[in-house]
């Protein structure tokens, strides 16, 4: 019934915009037939082109004074992180440059030329040297950030294995997230999803005959110690996810079928980030609006929103099915006596494995 | 490419009428004129479609888990007590864009114009196959029907997003919208590209064997040149999209494991072995990116046109113009791995497609310049075609900088799949593309039916509509930089972005403007239709072959001879000329040099 009174209310808005518009159309009528712009129209549409390019200015403006604290170009938690957030900021600038400069020749343009009768336009059909010009400007440019890009792009992924670092199993599935520890010998065991067992808790896989195995760890939270680079093997047992770790700059698809891999080395502890002075002010303002929306869902009769206290995430960022939207794993960094004694509680995969 | 028809002898085919009656004159119609509207009235019909779902998605958006007598009306079961379910998000997701990209503005905006303009523009009687060119206009419609059918299915639409990345697409046991919703739209967008292929091929052989006397390829139009090239990115690319749908539905259905490998699903082990969803990315981006300038180059195409003829000026550097639209559809093809940056391919790909997709901006900000320098010292006759094509350099600009960004490896690892994505192309292919087709519809419609749009109404439509489209997607990036991924059913699991839900809701009001200012597009459209003032031949008073046929359509365009042509299509205000247009079909006056060849 709400459906149907729904429907006939948006067609009763649909009819009564159609009416005004039709109302503003026959007053319009008897005006001035003709429906192609005359010098009032040009007029008055150049100096709203002007105005559009103030609104262009002031839509920046407002963006960056009341979102400009969003964008993930500083307090990086990992060792590539500044890298990324400099040749972002870079690009940033030359952007905003580019864009300000641009629109303004638009749309200036586009007014001071407006249309008058009698006057004529500048037959200009070529010169080759502003074209010139204009095309190796760019050029330049370009050729200054694809170097700086693909510098760093190619620090990020060539993974030096000579630092040894410490190799974590990220295994995804619909819709959550493992993580498989080495243990003592730093060595995956062998998995496959073929050798999934669920009557003896066998979840991801590993061959239990393979000796590197044995000492595997699972965990479904993701502790990694401090300044020790780590080197993720990506893993999923059934569609496509992407392990994406923004406060690391890092994100990797998962695919069955292929084990995909991705390093950073994590430069703060949890702790450190907290403490923060912006990330400490983001989770104020934060816990600001939701104890606005507490008050709102009391006033219901509903439960309050937890507190929120600032923690690394892994996200799931590759559409994966229903529940795509709250695939989430909690990241710890903390020190590696925390870590060890962290990893020293869990269970080895042998030890892990039911007894029929 | 000898292409000049004996026009005489064409002449004596169509002395003769034959009767036509309402099927073959508004049905089943082989005449080129007719056909673009019956592809413009499908876009647009698909388009309201289309956009309604994205109010949609943006409503659950900004409130999310509030019951909304609108989700519970429209949405039916997907609704129960008006909140949205997680399933059919993912499904409005999916089709709003397969809808928007293939059905409005490829069939929408290229159909249209394309079959409008290129036998019009260049000087021939219809199109080289009418026969062909109606098959290509059914298959359409048969695609947007078996599309929308596919709406109803009981276990839900197709919602692997429009990339239909396997085994999610795949796999009816990962998603219900993977069962026979999948199948018809597998089914769909196979007739769809069928439909697009003959559609393609017989623009290419139009433009380069119908041309009349004096059209040589350096005398054509830019709008011809921008549907001809587009017509060969189509015919190089789509088949590569239909490979990897008939190799997916063979997956599917057949056990074959092109794209599948080791799966574990609800508690057993699938057969498959050895493929890999990789794979399928390749075969996807090698069309999914130059269809993004099969989207755009037309919209191009009608701005160089709009904004020459409506700023009583020469297009700037003309050949650049040619140039810049040759090298962007040659690189196109070979950027697609872009998309791919953290798809798990060698980091060594992924550094030459950085090269290769940073190159394509050469081309990009050469065509803006271009545009801008047109406007410079005009006689601007700020009509609303011109305003959309204004609009378009704007977005254009705005939406193709953040490119930079992300066709960066280095920096896509961040906001890959982040709001920032969903601003940059929404921005760069989706609203300009659409301000094309505006710009086309405004410009074209005396042309297609006889009648003038309201201009006062196309004022509101595109005030309206560029304030909000900047209101949508300027705030969008901010909130994708803040690593806000999309596809997202809600985002209150994750109260690290309830700073951002302000933004949503904002965005989300913006939306619902631009969606109600469309009505006063479509009352301007049908009620001009049958009511709009009568057109004069040449309204613009415009250069090109198309406002020398007469307004009262009549198969074969024109009566008696076609028009020779003597210039290029450009000379506005052309010193030496009384009137501020020269038409190409005016011969050269004594001593006068035609610049350009």
């Amino acid at each position: 019934m709400t459906g149907l009174l729904t429907i006939l209310i948006l067609l009763g808005i649909t009819i009564a915009i159609w009416q005004m518009v039709k109302i503003f159309d026959l007053a319009q009528a008897n005006k001035d037939n003709s429906q192609i712009a005359n010098d009032k129209d040009n007029s008055v549409n150049g100096y709203l082109m002007l105005a559009f390019l103030g609104f262009i200015y002031l839509i920046t403006i407002i963006s960056f004074a009341l979102w400009g604290d969003l964008p993930l170009v500083s307090n990086s938690a990992s060792e590539h992180g500044p890298e990324i957030d400099r040749l972002m900021i870079i690009s940033m600038v030359v952007i905003f440059i580019v864009q300000t400069i641009t629109q303004f020749l638009l749309h200036y343009f586009a007014f001071k030329y407006k249309g008058e009768k009698g006057r004529k336009a500048l037959f200009y059909a070529d010169n080759d040297k502003l074209e010139f010009i204009w095309t190796i400007i760019p050029v330049i440019t370009l050729a200054g950030l694809i170097m700086y890009g693909l510098f760093t792009w190619n620090d990020i992924m060539n993974i030096d294995e000579e630092e040894d670092p410490i190799v974590v199993e990220l295994y995804a599935q619909q819709f959550n997230w493992k993580a498989r520890y080495a243990g003592e010998d730093n060595v995956l065991g062998k998995a496959n999803v073929r050798l999934i067992n669920l009557d003896n808790a066998n979840i991801l896989g590993l061959d239990e005959s393979d000796p590197n195995a044995q000492d595997d760890i699972i965990t479904t939270e993701l502790h990694l110690p401090v300044g020790k680079p780590i080197l993720f093997k990506m893993r999923s047992q059934d569609v496509l996810h992407s392990a994406y770790m923004p406060h690391f700059r890092a994100q990797m698809n998962c695919v069955p079928g292929m084990i995909t891999q991705f390093a950073f080395t994590p430069t703060f502890t949890t702790e450190e980030m907290r403490l923060n002075p912006e990330i400490y002010e983001k989770v104020r303002n934060i816990n600001k609006i939701r104890n606005e929306n507490s008050k709102k869902l009391q006033a219901k009769g509903e439960e309050p929103l937890d507190r929120y206290e600032f923690d690394y995430l892994l996200l799931c960022n590759k559409i994966c099915g229903k529940s795509h939207y709250n695939m989430q794993m909690k990241i710890i960094v903390e020190t590696e006596e925390e870590y060890n004694a962290w990893l020293q509680e869990q269970k080895i995969f042998k030890n892990s494995l039911v007894q029929n | 490419m000898s292409a000049h028809v004996d026009t005489h002898t064409h002449d004596d085919d169509h002395g003769h009428h034959h009767k036509e009656t309402f099927v073959t004159k508004y049905i089943f119609s082989q005449d080129h004129k007719m056909i673009a509207k019956q592809y413009l009235i499908t876009g647009l019909i698909m388009g309201i479609i289309g956009i309604l779902m994205s109010l949609l998605m943006r409503m659950q958006i900004a409130w999310p888990e509030k019951p909304n007598v609108i989700f519970e009306a429209l949405l039916g079961k997907w609704a129960p007590g008006g909140v949205m379910d997680a399933d059919i998000y993912l499904a409005l997701v999916t089709i709003h864009g397969t809808i928007m990209v293939f059905f409005v503005l490829t069939a929408g905006l290229s159909g249209t114009f394309s079959n409008l303009l290129i036998p019009l523009q260049i000087g021939a009687r219809d199109m080289a196959s009418g026969f062909l060119n109606m098959i290509s206009y059914w298959l359409f419609f048969l695609s947007s029907v078996i599309m929308v059918i596919s709406l109803f299915v009981e276990a839900g639409p197709a919602a692997a997003g429009w990339t239909i990345y396997p085994p999610l697409s795949a796999l009816p046991l990962a998603q219900g919208g993977s069962g026979a919703g999948m199948t018809l739209w597998l089914v769909s967008m196979a007739i769809f590209i069928a439909s697009s292929l003959l559609g393609s091929l017989n623009y290419i052989v139009t433009v380069l064997n119908l041309r009349t006397k004096g059209m040589s390829m350096t005398r054509l139009p830019l709008t011809i040149w921008a549907f001809f090239i587009t017509a060969v990115i189509g015919v190089v690319s789509f088949p590569v999209l239909l490979s990897a749908a008939l190799l997916l539905i063979m997956d599917r259905s057949f056990g074959t494991s092109f794209f599948l490998s080791d799966i574990f699903i609800q508690g057993e082990v699938l057969h498959y072995q050895g493929g890999s969803p990789v794979l399928f990315e390749h075969l996807f981006w090698f069309l999914g990116h130059p269809e993004v300038y099969i989207v755009l180059l037309p919209a191009l195409g009608i701005t160089s046109e709009v904004i020459a003829t409506n700023a009583r000026k020469p297009i700037f550097g003309y050949r650049a113009m040619v140039a810049s639209i040759i090298a962007i559809a040659f690189l196109s093809t070979i950027v697609w791995g872009h998309h791919m940056f953290i798809s798990g391919m060698n980091p060594f790909l992924g550094s030459v497609f950085t090269f290769t997709t940073l190159l394509i901006a050469i081309p990009s900000a050469v065509k803006a310049f271009n545009y801008i320098t047109t406007l410079w010292k005009g006689n601007l006759q700020l009509n609303p075609a011109m305003l959309f094509s204004i609009g378009l350099v704007s977005t254009f600009i705005t939406g193709g900088l953040t490119g930079i960004i992300l066709g960066d490896s280095a920096l896509d690892i961040n906001v890959h799949d982040t709001y920032f994505v969903v601003a940059h192309f929404h921005l760069v292919m989706g609203i300009s593309a659409l301000y094309g087709l505006f710009a086309g519809v405004y410009h074209w419609f005396p042309k297609m039916f006889g009648r003038m749009l309201n201009k006062n109404l196309g004022y509101i439509h595109f005030w309206v509509t560029a304030v909000c489209a900047y209101g949508v997607f300027f705030p969008m990036h901010f909130i994708g930089m803040a690593g806000l991924p999309r596809r997202y059913y809600t985002n209150s699991n994750f109260p690290l972005f309830d700073d951002t839900q302000n933004v949503q809701v904002l965005i989300t009001i913006f939306a619902l403007v631009a969606g109600l200012v469309q009505l006063v597009f479509l009352y301007n459209f049908v009620h001009s239709m049958f009511y709009g003032k009568k057109t004069e031949q040449n309204p613009w008073r415009s250069n090109t072959l198309e406002w020398t046929a007469p307004v009262e359509h009549m198969h074969g365009n024109w009566p008696g001879e076609i028009p020779h042509v003597h210039r290029w299509a450009y000379d506005y205000s052309k010193p030496g000329h009384d009137e501020d247009f020269v038409p190409q079909h005016i011969p050269l006056k004594d001593r006068e040099e035609e610049l350009q060849h």
